[in-house]
């Protein structure tokens, strides 16, 4: 094996930027089985194993509880938001309707309205139906797309030659049956993208949680997370080994996820800002 | 959709087209309709959730809004207030602060990451796909991680600059050292702008950086005359977005410093803007105030976006015909 001289001054400071990214994650698993008083210690291999810290976490808060809440609503709101948006995608991306560049141009603005504007009475919108405490909010405004992922979509509609829907046309298919047995399958790959980074972003989310959701046994993994470090700091009592533990369950439906989605998403993230 | 659109085009070419008084073809109105339909959901939600409520919120922006009883109408008292309220001035100048770091830095250390990723030829992959992995850690998980790594006494983080002779900070308590504590959690998932740098580099063509050593160019000319130009669109693009996520952080900071009691170690120096007005609207029940702040903030960013497009305009080379 030859040594690619030339190349090893950047790979050693890759394999070091590496360590920088990758570490505190190994670090966070490592430390989750630890005793609470060599959480800090930083051996990689614990010198007691404590995996009981788990069990503790799933004692001490309904954790199984958030897993499965988080799961739900990131379902919901993934696949809610991926048909929706492709709906409206392709109603941009093929149709010549009168209204439509305005249109257009009203939802590319608004991508740029900061969350904080409409969050106060939205709240208030969800506040008079009676959906305060119920996970509805986190994901039912998802119905209606989400500006940023029809741009996307709609890009990759575009690219579908149209010459493949005049023929389906001309077989007699309809407007909505072109969308379902051509447009959909043939994005399939963008539509896989817009689902797992909804999923990803609603998994992560602490705003509408924290906004919406005031019963312990409806939370999602982050508020819960944010209830446990709370609890803490309310009683001075920092349990650090049950905080990571807890932060280790939330992360690790994340990596799993990214183990299997790996090149979709890389490849998602790459293509989003050239088509942006 | 709807069973009109189900059905047009089925009789062919043997229905007749007879133009409407507007001079529109029948398909030409079926085209409007079925648009129109298709983009419903998207217009219903932008009325409900958007228009609405911005309106809505403008409103409340005038009033005094606490919930219990309806809004009273105060003028422009919640604007007055913004800028009589230190802590409005002190979180939005914290919030400029933290950006000012994270910001640049984010895109030069990015920059520098793929740049060196495109170096190593296949073994990139590797690295870009560790660089990412911390973005699918979520903000809360990654704040009460690096909590405990950023810990004054017993932290890896000071631990690891102890090796190397430097005396650390108290990360999460010292109030000089709120904010760096806080871009260092952003610094930390900037594998998304990596992400996008090395698609732009490598989409830059080889035969332009060949000509130019042709001409004699050194390895400095290179990147300023032909890299940096030819990924300012990818670079542009990072920057806003990076710069607007920036302006409304929340996450982190929440996590680490404030909760439903505020922290003893909750100091003036970690209250960014977003938690300010988080606060305001659903601890203090302030909602009209909450408004006027969030329509301050939606200016400010206004403001920076169009400063940046301004600048931007100027610098950002794009492929193609765009």
């Amino acid at each position: 094996m030859t040594i690619p001289w030339k190349r090893l001054p950047f790979l050693t400071f890759l394999v070091l930027a590496t360590f920088v990214f990758v570490y505190p994650l190994v670090w966070l698993v490592s430390a989750s089985l630890k005793p609470r008083s060599q959480v800090f210690d930083n051996r990689l291999i614990p010198e007691v194993f404590q995996p009981e810290n788990y069990a503790r976490v799933f004692d001490t808060a309904p954790v199984m509880r958030w897993l499965m809440n988080s799961l739900t609503v990131g379902f919901m709101a993934a696949a809610a938001v991926t048909l929706s948006s492709a709906l409206v995608a392709f109603g941009f991306a093929y149709f010549r309707f009168r209204g439509r560049n305005l249109l257009f141009g009203v939802l590319l603005s608004t991508m740029m309205l900061p969350g904080a504007v409409t969050m106060i009475p939205v709240y208030l919108i969800w506040n008079r139906l009676g959906m305060i405490d119920t996970q509805i909010p986190l994901w039912a405004q998802n119905l209606f797309g989400s500006a940023f992922y029809v741009f996307l979509l709609r890009q990759f509609f575009l690219g579908i030659p149209r010459e493949l829907f005049e023929a389906a046309r001309v077989d007699g298919c309809g407007y909505f049956s072109m969308f379902r047995r051509i447009a959909f399958p043939l994005c399939k790959p963008a539509l896989v993208i817009v689902f797992v980074f909804e999923f990803k972003a609603s998994w992560s989310d602490l705003m509408k949680p924290l906004i919406y959701l005031q019963t312990p046994d409806y939370f999602t993994m982050p508020r819960g997370l944010k209830s446990i470090i709370d609890a803490f700091a309310l009683s001075g009592h920092y349990e650090w080994e049950l905080a990571v533990a807890a932060s280790v369950i939330a992360v690790v439906p994340m990596i799993v996820l990214f183990a299997f989605g790996q090149r979709y998403i890389l490849d998602g993230v790459a293509t989003t800002a050239q088509k942006g | 959709m709807t069973a009109t659109a189900e059905r047009v085009g089925t009789d062919g070419p043997a229905e007749p087209v007879r133009p409407d008084r507007r001079g529109r073809s029948p398909l030409a109105r079926q085209e409007d309709r079925a648009g129109w339909a298709f983009v419903a959901p998207w217009v219903l939600g932008f009325l409900i959730f958007t228009a609405g409520p911005m309106i809505a919120s403008l409103v409340l922006s005038f009033t005094d809004y606490q919930m219990i009883q309806s809004p009273r109408a105060v003028g422009l008292e919640n604007y007055r207030e913004l800028f009589d309220d230190p802590r409005v001035l002190k979180s939005l100048s914290n919030t400029f602060v933290y950006a000012a770091m994270f910001v640049p830095l984010g895109t030069i250390f990015a920059l520098l990451l793929a740049m060196m990723l495109l170096q190593v030829g296949r073994a990139g992959g590797f690295f870009r796909t560790a660089f990412y992995l911390p973005e699918m850690t979520p903000a809360v998980a990654a704040a009460a991680m690096f909590l405990l790594l950023l810990n004054g006494q017993q932290g890896l983080v000071n631990k690891v600059l102890g090796w190397v002779g430097i005396n650390g900070p108290n990360w999460t308590t010292d109030p000089n050292w709120l904010k760096p504590s806080l871009a260092m959690v952003s610094l930390w998932t900037l594998g998304g702008t990596v992400v996008i740098y090395l698609a732009a580099l490598n989409s830059v063509p080889k035969q332009l950086y060949e000509a130019a050593e042709l001409d004699g160019a050194g390895p400095v000319t290179k990147f300023f005359r032909i890299t940096v130009p030819m990924i300012s669109g990818a670079l542009f693009f990072t920057v806003i977005t990076n710069t607007i996520a920036a302006m409304q952080m929340f996450d982190q900071a929440y996590t680490m410093f404030y909760g439903p009691q505020q922290k003893a170690s909750a100091s003036e120096e970690s209250l960014v803007y977003m938690v300010y007005l988080f606060q305001n609207a659903f601890q203090f029940f302030k909602m009209g105030f909450a408004s006027a702040m969030a329509w301050l903030l939606f200016v400010i960013i206004l403001a920076i976006t169009f400063l940046q497009f301004r600048i931007g305009n100027r610098y950002v080379y794009y492929h193609g015909e765009r």
